[in-house]
């Protein structure tokens, strides 16, 4: 037929046929032209989902990923060394001295510090980054309110006594201790006040700035943050603990762990922060990657709402605690990635408790739930969050819970809005996780032990125990006398024995604990992978 | 009865209309007005209506009470739904979108940022896709029930039904990863990152204007493969739809017409059938390009690619309402932009629209 021999023709003629080959070349030159071997000897490039960062004001974050940059970006009142992460010491501070009473921490400022911006890191720029964060009264203030401070009395809590001391007053029966950790989380970043006040709008202690920008003294300049794009840091030269041999940390946003795993063997990234298990597995046998696990703090646990009556019932929460088939979900779904933890503080940590006395025992669970008065049409839901292994972990239940002839339908949400709904008590059974704001086994006390008014109008929501409806008078004067004690021993054992008896008896069935796995080409050396997002250290990496 | 003044008639008679192009304004301008003003209203009950807590996402679900209230009272959310709505309603007046919760910045810098990376996107797209589509498309319809024909068709099919999701990451796998044929994921390589200044977004564009080609030609080559995804899924449309517009231009008697008359067969082809086909063509690749600007969430995921689809996803998934309706409207304006192109079109090449 005529028609396709003209068509077919028309690119014959010797233009068209050239322009074809021209366009085939420029592609192919292009693809030639981009291909890289691999990042510059001085500078660590990290592939990893950035989403989560939605600010970087110190006073502010509360994500992890912020949480890691502001880490590396501010120093810390008090702080831990990459060499020595149990190990609580003075970071901007060299000294402190803690009163008699145990009411007062006097603070030395280490002298010789300087700002990125050059300022001099002085104690009015400490005593204005703890008072700020009681004056914005952001998400992680609580942090500081717990030692009684409110914006009309952190003035006089907080004060720079002279050039070279600080002086914190405690005004609630916290102990020093717990107020000596809390200083070494994010909002006990040191930042310059006078680069944050010349950039102060409508007396927000300049926040709207710090928000993406950074004024700090860390080993690490923030230069530059897209939001789901990248972030950038530069060494800073004048540390107070020497430059870092990375000159340049980049942080590219590659939100899937196969595309994070590309870049990685192409050696394109230096490391991959969010590779699956089967990802991580696939790289065994690259000579040139290495994968590192790394403990995390985060516990995953099941919890029970105890307002229902038949939720509420000790046996019948003792009964789930032997429907958990922790070994099962170790060995196959969470292998490499979890361990079995059963207590509310992590392991690995001071006053850590390291039994794991539950085992799945569907009999033992059914012959407890026999002495329930259960009602024959009992449905309860399991809530968790609709991403892995959370999913996982809430089918699993739900087949154990069937074994023993409790009927279960799972409910999966987003965050944003199974959290609403875990913080007005609507939830029956909720499987979620949790991490220390600060490490002192407090942080998690306080959260799953501590509840002084379960009534629902208190709205304690940041509290598990009060999400959780349960209170005990008897766990609640333990957990205070734990925050309040000056004896570490004391104290130490006072925590082993909250963890044994809410092992024993409350809502919570604590199952496993983050194995964090990050893979990262064999020549990158000496990058701190700490077991929170407070404890991730970039400056002693090498290539 | 009333008694009817006649004066009064008949001025409004002689009553001048406006002039045409007046007319025209003021119809474009309502239009823009109830779209906003619908697209606004829809999207800010969605949001309000969700089981969504706007504080938890601001806040966390670690706050306490004092915290939570805090931000509860500055969000206003104290009061009535309506009078929410007039407050932001207001607000976008004056060109306040608000600012967004997951990057603090104001929306509308933000979609200053990630609009012309899609931009970009979608326009290699589009031009893969009526380059390869409409020519495609033409052939298939000439060559009916042949070879060529099952070829476009099965390209067509193939376009259309695999995954965005897979064939991304298998072409990021074989051409990146085996065949080092072309970049990975990413808009540029990070060492390029900050040399170019932002001027229009569009980073070619910026290098181009800059004269900084080293950048210009990696970025390039980073568009290759995400707009190869992107001109697939474009091309299996337009070609699709050219496929069927010329099938029927073809069956006209017109065409026989032509044929009997002895003209050749590029000439009916091209010059009388095509012609006849280009009003709905416009239409479809209309249509096809502001879908690529809306809808390139997974490859812009897959390709670590910082565009508005990524945002608005991001944004809903984090309650970011502000940033939510902002992207949503953007993406109102440009179907309402292609739609007023699309019409220009329509009388350039067609007369009788004029």
């Amino acid at each position: 037929m005529t028609t396709n021999s003209g068509i077919t023709r028309s690119w014959r003629s010797p233009v068209r046929r050239g322009a074809l080959a021209a366009g085939m070349a420029m592609a192919l030159a292009i693809g030639g032209n981009a291909a890289v071997a691999e990042t510059p000897k001085d500078m660590l490039v990290m592939a990893k989902n950035i989403n989560d960062i939605i600010n970087l004001d110190p006073a502010e974050v509360f994500e992890f990923t912020g949480i890691e940059i502001i880490a590396n970006v501010y120093d810390r009142v008090m702080t831990f060394e990459p060499d020595n992460l149990t190990k609580l010491v003075g970071g901007a501070v060299e000294s402190y001295q803690i009163s008699e009473d145990g009411k007062t921490i006097t603070l030395q400022l280490r002298p010789g510090q300087k700002f990125h911006s050059g300022n001099p890191v002085t104690t009015e720029d400490i005593a204005f980054s703890l008072q700020r964060v009681i004056k914005l009264n952001k998400t992680p203030s609580f942090i500081f309110t717990q030692f009684g401070w409110d914006a009309d009395n952190v003035d006089d809590s907080v004060q720079a006594v002279d050039d070279s001391t600080v002086k914190l007053s405690i005004l609630s029966d916290l102990s020093a201790s717990v107020a000596l950790s809390a200083l070494s989380s994010g909002v006990g970043s040191v930042v310059d006040k006078q680069l944050a006040m010349s950039h102060e709008e409508d007396g927000d202690l300049g926040h709207k700035w710090l928000q993406s920008n950074s004024a700090g003294s860390g080993p690490y300049i923030l230069k530059n943050w897209k939001s789901n794009e990248i972030v950038t840091m530069e060494a800073n030269p004048d540390f107070r603990g020497g430059a870092p041999t990375m000159k340049r940390v980049v942080m590219r946003h590659v939100p899937e762990a196969a595309a994070q795993r590309l870049l990685l063997e192409k050696g394109d990234v230096d490391m991959a922060r969010n590779l699956t298990p089967d990802q991580a597995a696939g790289l065994a046998g690259n000579a040139d990657i290495a994968v590192d696990s790394a403990g995390k703090s985060l516990v995953y646990y099941t919890a029970i709402n105890s307002e229902n009556d038949v939720l509420g019932n000790p046996k019948f929460q003792e009964a789930v605690r032997y429907l958990v088939d922790y070994e099962g979900m170790v060995g196959s779904f969470l292998k490499n990635q979890y361990k079995v933890h059963q207590s509310f503080w992590p392991s690995g940590f001071w006053a850590s408790l390291e039994d794991t006395p539950f085992a799945l025992d569907v009999d033992r669970a059914k012959s407890l739930l026999q002495e329930i008065d259960i009602p024959a049409d009992f449905t309860l839901n399991i809530d968790t969050l609709n991403e892995s292994p959370f999913q996982e972990i809430a089918q699993s239940i739900q087949q154990r819970l069937g074994e023993a002839g409790i009927k279960s339908e799972i409910v999966l949400s987003e965050g944003k809005t199974l959290w609403p709904k875990y913080r007005a008590r609507k939830h029956d059974l909720i499987v979620a996780y949790w991490g220390p704001d600060y490490l002192d086994p407090h942080s998690n006390a306080d959260s799953f032990a501590h509840n002084p008014d379960n009534r629902l109008e208190a709205q304690l929501g940041g509290k598990l125990a009060w999400r959780n409806a349960w209170s005990d008078d008897d766990i609640n004067a333990l957990t205070e006398k734990a925050a309040a004690a000056l004896d570490t021993a004391e104290r130490e054992q006072i925590y082993l024995d909250l963890q044994k008896r809410l092992q024993d008896s409350s809502p919570f069935v604590v199952m496993f604990q983050q194995n964090e796995q990050l893979a990262r080409r064999a020549n990158v050396q000496g990058f701190v992978n700490g077991p929170s997002s407070d404890l991730v250290f970039y400056r002693n990496t090498t290539k | 009865m009333a008694v009817v003044d006649p004066s009064v008639t008949a001025g409004a008679a002689k009553q001048p209309s406006l002039p045409p192009f007046l007319l025209k304004i003021a119809s474009l301008a309502y239009t823009l007005g109830l779209t906003f003003l619908g697209l606004t209203a829809v999207t800010f009950i969605i949001g309000r209506v969700m089981p969504v807590d706007p504080v938890i996402a601001i806040v966390g679900d670690r706050a306490s009470k004092e915290t939570y209230e805090a931000v509860f009272f500055a969000l206003g959310l104290d009061k009535p739904i309506l009078v929410q709505y007039w407050i932001y309603i207001t607000s976008v007046l004056r060109g306040d979108f608000g600012t967004s919760i997951m990057t603090a910045r104001p929306v509308l810098t933000d979609i200053l940022i990630f609009f012309p990376a899609t931009l970009e996107l979608a326009t290699v797209g589009i031009i893969i896709g009526v380059v390869f589509g409409v020519p495609m498309g033409v052939l298939a319809a000439v060559n009916q029930g042949r070879l060529i024909d099952h070829f476009v068709r099965i390209v067509g099919l193939f376009g259309y039904s695999v995954p965005v999701f897979w064939f991304g990451m298998v072409s990021l796998l074989v051409f990146y990863a085996r065949l080092d044929w072309f970049p990975g994921p990413g808009r540029i390589e990070v060492y390029y990152d900050g040399i170019v200044t932002q001027v229009t977004g569009v980073i070619l564009i910026d290098s181009a204007l800059q004269k900084e080609w080293t950048v210009f030609w990696n970025a390039a080559g980073h568009l290759v493969l995400p707009g190869i995804i992107l001109g697939t899924f474009a091309l299996a449309y337009v070609a699709r739809m050219t496929r069927s517009f010329m099938l029927d231009q073809l069956s006209q008697e017109y065409v026989l017409t032509a044929r009997v008359k002895g003209m050749s067969e590029l000439a009916v082809i091209w010059r009388h059938a095509f012609r006849n086909v280009l009003i709905q063509l416009i239409t479809i690749i209309g249509l096809t390009f502001a879908s690529l600007l809306e809808g390139s969430v997974l490859t812009e995921t897959v390709f670590a690619w910082p565009g508005i689809g990524q945002y608005i996803t991001n944004s809903l998934f984090n309650s970011d309402m502000n940033a939510v309706i902002g992207g949503t409207m953007v993406v109102g304006m440009c179907f309402i932009g292609i739609n007023m192109i699309s019409d220009a079109l329509y009388k350039i090449v067609d007369p009788r629209v004029r």
